[in-house]
This record gives structure tokens, sequence and C-alpha cells, in this order.
């Protein structure tokens, strides 16, 4: 900064901050805390480094070697492959028919889950204040409760003859279809169940965002003329944007594991394997014994995640480019260095 | 998160939105519309129908499950399915696997992740940065991307379907270290001082200052783990390979899948069995645990 007026006066001794950091990072006090602290951290980084350090680490070493469940007894016998079995993973056509089941999924699902909850949300924050926590709750049930559980339940609900669900599209003169049973609806059933099964967190964290959203630009956009689709979409969803990504991204994120559901309606897999999920294969993979093989699907299953999470960041964080807050503790703690 | 603002005051809102102070939106008019309640209610018994369908159905007999139509009201009312579910399966000893697995998971977690969440929030220690960057950085790891080294961990440490096997690999999630540094970085750093100046060391900080003020958070913590522990699925599927380690999802999957599916009333009665002690908790406790998920987003 300033160096020559620095030079001429120096810096009183009692000022805050300046000096000060530089001394303190070498005190014993300081070390005697970082002791301290990783005191608190041991149990938690060495259970932390042994269950999911190591075991991812390992996995990626998994993906490029030939080890099966019978080497399990002999690791000697384990060869690289190099990228053999990501080679075989793409060339396998039923690793496309599930990646393609599940990008369907994804792809469907959290649009339809996202509008749906959002909706929802947005009717329970229009005042319906007595009632709303009551809503709130009978929303929300699904969410804590066991997902195989509930599959088994709507294993029943969407049979094709006696199902609750096409026993009331029938009121309506609907012939539903038989949906577990066909190619062609297996999925959408799967849909329906995850987007009944997650609105209740959406819904939750939505109604939290919509706290933000401040009623004045509402009454003056009104005012204005602004009917109640532009105030949403002008007002609510511009202001909602970072809630929504995190909406989408933890639905996407949750979404592309799509496991028990299938395992537990479909019998593991479906109608010519329709509603085979990636994690599923994977799974499926294991039970055969082919380590390296479900490895190297689990990384591209991690791949498609990472993927997935920082398009969702690019599709909602494109029109507000808001710098990047970097709050340092040090120079907040310390005053302005200025 | 985001800065909420409140705009009570300003004299030009109008009397609808200033009876109402505690919501801050109003989209179309803010008085509520008999179609908003219809919508809703209508909503909810769709929500809530999965789950009256399935503790009906599990009172009736196997032939009424079956028939067609449907009936909703169990015509002749029988607890044999339940029976069944005691005599038939080895039922307390699924209940109490879970419960076992649970507990511990709960506990571990309890005091591992408020242990590092205290010195995250508090202590300005050497990697401090890149540890947290880290444990939040697994968040993101499916579990699927874990499930066969970790398989093959557990089966060289000789843990393969044993109660250890169940608990060791969750017992300290990156889920509770960032909630409980969420909650200690907002408490006061004057508690934390005056302590040093009394001359207590970090532990003791830790276990008698901040833990006592940390009791919601423990309890959310606390709940949501229980919870997961309890509704948890893959792992114990491929680690529980006899039947006295299955945890309940795993016995309700295992015996509704493949050739044990046409006993539907065990199928039902056994969902029941999973489900209602959740929901019971969380009937009693919802307040917490929705508040535990708006402010973590994390189930």
């Amino acid at each position: 900064m300033a160096t020559s007026t620095a030079a001429r006066v120096p810096a009183p001794a009692d000022s805050p901050g300046r000096g000060a950091a530089p001394v303190r990072r070498s005190t014993p006090l300081r070390r005697r805390r970082s002791i301290a602290a990783w005191g608190f951290a041991a149990p938690f980084v060495l259970l932390f480094l042994v269950f999911t350090a190591w075991p991812v680490i390992s996995s990626l070493l998994m993906s490029v070697t030939d080890i099966k469940s019978r080497d399990l007894q002999n690791p000697f016998n384990v060869n690289f492959v190099g990228l053999d079995n990501f080679a075989t993973v793409l060339a396998d056509p039923l690793f496309w028919q599930a990646a393609r089941n599940t990008g369907y999924f994804v792809v469907v699902g959290v649009p339809v889950v996202m509008f749906v909850s959002l909706m929802v949300a947005l009717a329970l924050n229009t005042g319906i204040t007595r009632l709303s926590g009551f809503f709130r709750v009978g929303y929300f049930m699904p969410v804590v409760t066991s997902i195989v559980a509930v599959a088994v339940v709507w294993r029943f609900l969407l049979k094709d003859d006696n199902g609750i669900i096409n026993v009331v599209l029938g009121w309506f003169g609907i012939d539903g279809p038989n949906w577990l049973g066909d190619p062609n609806w297996s999925m959408p059933a799967m849909i329906l169940m995850a987007v009944w099964r997650s609105m209740g967190t959406l819904i939750v964290i939505f109604l939290a965002g919509l706290q933000g959203v401040p009623a004045s630009l509402h009454e003056a956009a009104a005012l204005d003329g602004a009917n109640a689709v532009q105030r949403l979409r002008l007002i609510t969803v511009p202001i909602m944007r970072p809630t929504l990504l995190f909406g989408a991204v933890l639905t996407g994120i949750g979404y592309l594991q799509l496991f028990e559901e299938p395992l537990v309606m479909t019998n593991g897999g479906g109608p010519l394997n329709s509603t085979l999920s990636v994690s599923l294969y994977i799974y499926r993979q294991f039970g055969f014994g082919n380590y390296g093989i479900a490895s190297a699907m689990s990384y591209l299953l991690f791949l498609a995640i990472v993927l997935l999470t920082l398009l969702q960041f690019r599709l909602l964080t494109e029109r507000d480019p808001r710098p990047r807050r970097k709050a340092r503790q040090t120079t907040e703690r310390e005053g302005s260095a200025r | 998160m985001s800065t909420v603002m409140r705009d009570t005051q300003d004299p030009t809102s109008t009397p609808a939105v200033k009876q109402n102070k505690t919501r801050t939106v109003a989209i179309g008019e803010a008085r509520p519309q008999w179609w908003l309640y219809l919508t809703l209610g209508v909503g909810l018994v769709v929500m809530v129908t999965p789950f009256v369908w399935m503790a009906l159905s599990s009172l009736k007999p196997e032939a009424e499950i079956r028939a067609n139509p449907p009936t909703w009201w169990p015509q002749t009312f029988t607890l044999e399915n339940f029976t069944e579910l005691f005599t038939r399966l080895d039922f307390p000893q699924f209940f109490t696997n879970s419960a076992v697995v649970a507990v511990f998971v709960t506990l571990g977690n309890l005091v591992f992740c408020s242990m590092l969440g205290y010195a995250f929030a508090k202590i300005d220690f050497w990697g401090r940065a890149w540890l947290f960057r880290i444990v939040l950085g697994t968040m993101m790891i499916p579990g699927i991307v874990m499930l066969v080294p970790l398989f093959v961990l557990v089966s060289r440490l000789g843990l393969v379907d044993t109660y250890a096997g169940l608990i060791l690999p969750f017992l300290a999630g990156p889920f509770g270290v960032f909630l409980m540094r969420q909650f200690i970085s907002a408490l006061p750093d004057e508690l934390i001082d005056a302590g040093r100046i009394d001359g207590a060391g970090e532990f003791r900080i830790f276990a008698q200052i901040i833990l006592p003020l940390c009791k919601p958070a423990l309890a959310t913590l606390g709940i949501l783990t229980f919870l997961g522990s309890w509704n948890n699925f893959l792992w114990p599927l491929v680690v529980a390979s006899s039947e006295d380690k299955y945890t309940l999802p795993v016995a309700l999957a295992l015996y509704s899948v493949g050739q044990n599916e046409n006993n539907y009333g065990l199928m039902l009665a056994g969902a029941v069995a999973v489900v209602a002690p959740v929901v019971l908790v969380f009937l009693i406790l919802q307040k917490h645990i929705i508040q535990g998920i708006a402010t973590t987003g994390i189930k």
C-alpha cells in the first residue's frame, strides 16, 4: 500500500490488527490450539480415513484391475488392466440402457417435482397460517419413511387390476396402464412415486427461500399491473434462484442414485430391464463378483453426478453475475487493514 | 444464507398483508381462497393415501387384499398378518438389529461430529481449511461408489455379518460435522474466551460450555441420523448375510422380492412395522425434523 508514508511514519504500537497477525501465527498458544483441535478431529478423521477416504481411493484403484470376488482370498491374483473395465462398460448395451433409464428418471423427474413442490410452497406461503403446519406435516411425511417400505406399498397401489391408482383413474373414465408390467410405463411409475416421496423436502426448502422474497416488490409490481404469473416469473423466481438451484442439485444427485424403488417394485430391473438403473446394475455386477467392472461403473456414475451439478450451477446462475464474496476470516477479525 | 427482508412497517402495504405479519410474500391475493384450501387438501389426501391404505390393508385377510375391485375398509378385520410376522419371521430379531445399529450410529455421530464441528467452528488450527473442504467434498460421493471397496475392506477385517460391520462405516458422517459446525459458529466467541481466561482447557470448554448449548442441534442431528440409519438399506443388504443380522428394511425387501412375494399380507404387515415407528416419531418431533431439513437441506 502506501509504502512511502509507512516508512516515514511508524505505525502506532497499539494499532489493532496490522502487526498482530504474523506474531500470533508463531505463538506457542496457537500451536497448542492446533494440537487441541486435531485432538478433537482425531476420532472422526480416523474413521473417515478408514471408511470413506480409503474406499474412495481404492475404488479408483479397483476400477483399473480385473479384481473379482474370488480374489478376496488371494489378492496376488489381481492384474492391472488399465482402462479395459471402462471400455467394457461403455461397450455394454445393458449399461447404456441403465444409463438411459436413469437419465429419463432424472430429466423428467427433477423438473416435475421442482414444479409441483414450488406450486405447493407458493400456496402454503399465501397465508393459510393456521393450517399450513398441518399441511406441511402431511406433505413431508413420505420423506422420513423407509424407501423399501413405501416401495412395497406402491407396488400394490400401482397394480394393474386392483391397484388404487387405476381404480381412481377409472372413476374419470381412464383405463390405467399396467404400470409395473409394461416397459413403457414402468419408469413413469417410478417417477410418480419419487415425486410423491421427495416433494416434502423441496417444499420445506422452498418455503424457507420464499421468506427472503420481499412483499413490497410484489406490491409495487401489482400496482404496475403485473399479474400473478408475471410476478412469479419476474420477482419470485429470480430472487429464489439460489434456493431453486440448491433444490435442483440436491434432487438431481438423489435421483441419479435410483436404486431401492426398482429393486423392490419391479424385482430388480422390471420388464425387459426397463427399470434397470445404473446403481442397480452396479449392484448386479457386484453380485456377480465383477468388482472391477462395478467400480468402473461407480466412477462413471460419480462423474455423471459431478457433471450434472456443474451443469445445474451453470444453468441457474448465468443470469446472476454477482461477484463472489471471499470472506477471509483473519481480515474480518482484525478489522480493515486500510 | 439469504437475507430476510421483512417489510411489515411499510405504510403502503395493504391491510390484508399487514394482518399477516409472519408472511412476507403474497402470490395472488393475500387472503386465502377456497380453491387454495381445496387444492392443498386434495394434495394432502393424495400424499397420505398410501399410508392409510397400507395400514388398513395390513388388517385384511389375504383374499381381501387380492380382491378385485379392491376394498378400502377391511370387511373382516384380522391380525393374522401381524401374528405371522412374529411367528413365521424372526421379526423381534430384525427390530432389535435395526435399533442396535441405529442407536450406535447415532451416538457415534453425536460425539464425533460435535467434536470436529467445534474445532472447525471455533479453533483456527493448522489444516482446517483443507480438512473442511475434503470432509464436505465427500458428501457428494454416492454411496454406491464405496460399496465394493467397503465390502472388500469389511470382509478383510472379518466383519461381514457382524454388528461392527453394519455400524462402523456410518459412525462418523460429514453431514453431522457440517450441521454442528454451522450451529457452533453462531455461538458467541466470548463464551469460549471467558472459559479460557478462567483457565479451562479446550476439552473442558467443549464439554461444559459448548455441548450444553448445542442441545437443539444435537437433537436435530440425533433424530436425522437415527431415521437415516433406520431406513438405510444398501449397506445392510450387502453386509448382513445371515437372517439374524438382517435389519428391518433388508428383511422386508428380501421377503417381498422373488419367490417370497406371494404372501401379500405379510409384506404389508412388514411395511407397517418399518414405517409405523418412524411416522410416530415424526409426528411427535416433526418441528425439529422439518427445521433440520430446512437449515441443512439434506435428509
